[in-house]
């Protein structure tokens, strides 16, 4: 992308003016070879999303924004109910909450090496991952009402998780204001025999050591010790989230017309936040919201029991649980006024400044965990929310590396035999049922998550508080 | 799949690049014909469609008011079958009249260590959408799929 189509605010604030349709401006948070290396698309579909009803301030886009589906994946916006503002399906995406996790072991790198290919046997045998590996719970018609109203707190509740695990949940692992009776049926059944399960594509389930420590006062309050252990979950809402995605983006597509909403792009489909398919839309995505936090809670217990049958009485506490694909509505302050928005982010994570009443008391003081996924040759971070002067992009950051190079060319540069047999060099091993599937992922088909990090830092959006590399990886 | 490079045969099916994911191409002498190659590839997105058996039959009905929604509606339709049923198809008998699609499709439940599923499809989007006419005379079917 060009540079010289912007205006630069600061060294990491390119602004590209309203202009045609548009009625706010396009803002990207970049480094500048960041913003050289992106899609010429992301700008493109960043000003479509400045041109939806109700949007306020501005349609961001974070350091690793990419070529999405009507809006960019890394895309930040926010619409006033009370100015027409709208709620999109494209702006959440298929896979609605797709989020990370992260719980801690307290063990040491060493003792963890010891058994690391049996206990990397032992996760890939219990957490089902990848099409066509099933897990072992069927939901009733009941079952699936209660998941979807209850999230994490109905798996807890069903002995998948320890009731502490809730508090260290975005929404204390209960979105208020699900719908089940919005979710299809088509949708439920697709979810019938999902739960608990990893998924494919980037998803995965990793065991990774801290290797670096960037802020010890933050690492500490969230018990990120050096050389110590942790436990690091990627999924989303599964079938379920799919469908309601599917469903709702027809629906809304074909219904634009009739609430005066003329689309840049049919995959931007929404609706009025006061319309009944706007309702009926958040009530839904809410039950997809549920559907995640329930498997993630359910994928993060079935990796705790399996650390039991090593290390008997063994707790793995959870640092924090976040999404990365949601709309969730938000008081924030937009030029001195405090509003109530549905800020949406897409492929970007909520990341609230340090004393927001909406983070778990204990970690209140250093701010929200901010937990980016990267690949799995090059490690993941720990970040935290951070307000240096003033929210930026309504309290939003990076959620990871994004891709440098598409699938197809990936399976073609590379073998899913040797990037196993490299890793494994390199003290990191892999479980996969599908090496293509593994080549798709290379570690090299990712951008530099170091960089997009260090970009987040330095426009404010979050700081860096500890790295993390991979020991294990189990990937669908 | 479809030819590389030269002239392309009257029907067939690739996959195409986009950013994070991958888009589907199908292409034959009327837009049955190009919708049945376009979900081929979609089973190429899974694993090699030549590994897949075309043992049982699934009939597949969807409608939509254009074309383009009508390939996105088969593609998902073709996608909650896999995902409800655990199977992979390979076999696709697809009649249209005007935007309505009735087909027969055939497959077999998955396994995992004979297929090596490398994705699962979530879904087939509306971005790249498009369903024309050549000016050869094919119909092309096309979209991305979020995997």
């Amino acid at each position: 992308m060009d540079p010289r189509q912007f205006e630069r605010i600061d060294a990491t604030t390119w602004r590209f003016p309203a202009q045609g349709r548009m009625r706010v401006p396009a803002v990207i948070h970049a480094t500048e070879p960041l913003l050289r290396e992106m899609d010429d698309k992301v700008l493109e579909q960043l000003c479509n999303v400045a041109t939806l009803p109700g949007i306020v301030e501005a349609a961001y886009a974070m350091p690793d924004a990419h070529w999405g589906y009507g809006f960019p994946i890394g895309g930040v916006a926010a619409f006033d109910p009370d100015e027409g503002g709208v709620v999109s399906a494209g702006g959440v995406g298929f896979d609605i909450s797709c989020g990370v996790r992260t719980h801690l072991t307290g063990l040491d790198r060493k003792t963890v090496e010891r058994i690391r290919d049996r206990l990397a046997d032992e996760l890939f045998r219990t957490v089902p991952a990848g099409l066509g590996r099933r897990g072992r719970i069927r939901l009733t018609d009941r079952q699936m009402d209660a998941m979807l109203a209850g999230g994490a707190a109905w798996a807890v509740s069903q002995g998948w998780g320890e009731p502490e695990d809730l508090e260290r949940i975005e929404e204390h692992g209960c979105m208020k204001g699900a719908e089940p009776d919005a979710v299809s049926r088509r949708a439920g059944e697709r979810q019938r025999e999902e739960m608990g399960t990893l998924g494919s594509g980037n998803h995965y389930l990793e065991v990774q050591v801290v290797d670096r420590v960037c802020d010890p006062e933050t690492a500490g309050a969230f018990g990120l010790r050096e050389g110590e252990v942790v436990v690091t979950v990627h999924c989303g809402s599964r079938g379920l989230g799919h469908q309601i995605g599917t469903d709702y983006l027809r629906e809304m597509a074909l219904a634009a017309a009739r609430h005066g909403i003329e689309l840049p792009d049919r995959e931007l489909a929404c609706a009025p936040i006061r319309s009944e398919l706007g309702r009926r839309y958040l009530g839904a995505m809410r039950a997809g919201i549920n559907c995640a936090l329930a498997n993630r809670q359910i994928v993060a217990h079935l990796a705790r029991e399996v650390f039991r049958r090593f290390f008997p009485g063994i707790r793995l506490p959870l640092l924090y649980d976040v999404s990365h694909n949601t709309c969730k509505e938000e008081v924030h302050e937009v030029q001195g006024r405090r509003r109530r928005l549905f800020v949406h982010r897409k492929g970007a994570t909520r990341a609230f400044p340090p004393g927001h009443p909406d983070i778990p008391e204990p970690l209140r003081p250093w701010g929200q965990p901010v937990l980016i996924g990267g690949s799995m040759g090059t490690g993941s971070w720990v970040l935290a929310g951070t307000k240096p002067d003033g929210e930026r992009a309504f309290a939003s950051a990076v959620h990871g590396a994004g891709r440098a190079i598409s699938r197809a060319e990936a399976v073609k540069t590379f073998r899913g035999e040797r990037i196993v047999q490299e890793l494994r060099e390199r003290g990191i091993t892999v479980r996969s049922v599908s090496m293509r599937g593994v080549a798709e992922e290379a570690p090299q088909a990712y951008k530099d998550v170091d960089a997009v990090v260090e970009a987040a830092e330095r426009a404010g959006l979050a700081r860096r508080v500890a790295h993390l590399r991979p020991m294990i990886v189990i990937k669908g | 799949m479809g030819a590389q490079g030269g002239r392309r045969p009257r029907e067939g099916c690739e996959l195409f690049e986009h950013g994070a994911d991958v888009g589907v191409r199908g292409w034959g002498p009327d837009r049955a014909r190009a919708f049945a190659r376009a979900a081929l590839a979609l089973t190429a997105v899974v694993t090699d469609p030549a590994r897949v058996r075309p043992l049982a039959p699934v009939v597949i009905h969807c409608e939509a008011p254009d074309d383009e929604l009508l390939l996105v509606d088969w593609l998902n339709a073709l996608i909650w079958h896999m995902a409800t049923l655990n199977m992979l198809f390979s076999r696709f008998d697809v009649r249209i009249e005007d935007h309505r699609l009735s087909a027969t499709v055939w497959g077999e439940r998955v396994d995992p260590e004979r297929h090596r599923p490398a994705v699962e499809p979530k879904a087939a989007t509306m971005t790249e959408l498009a369903v024309r006419r050549e000016a050869d005379g094919r119909w092309v079917a096309q979209c991305v799929v979020d995997v």
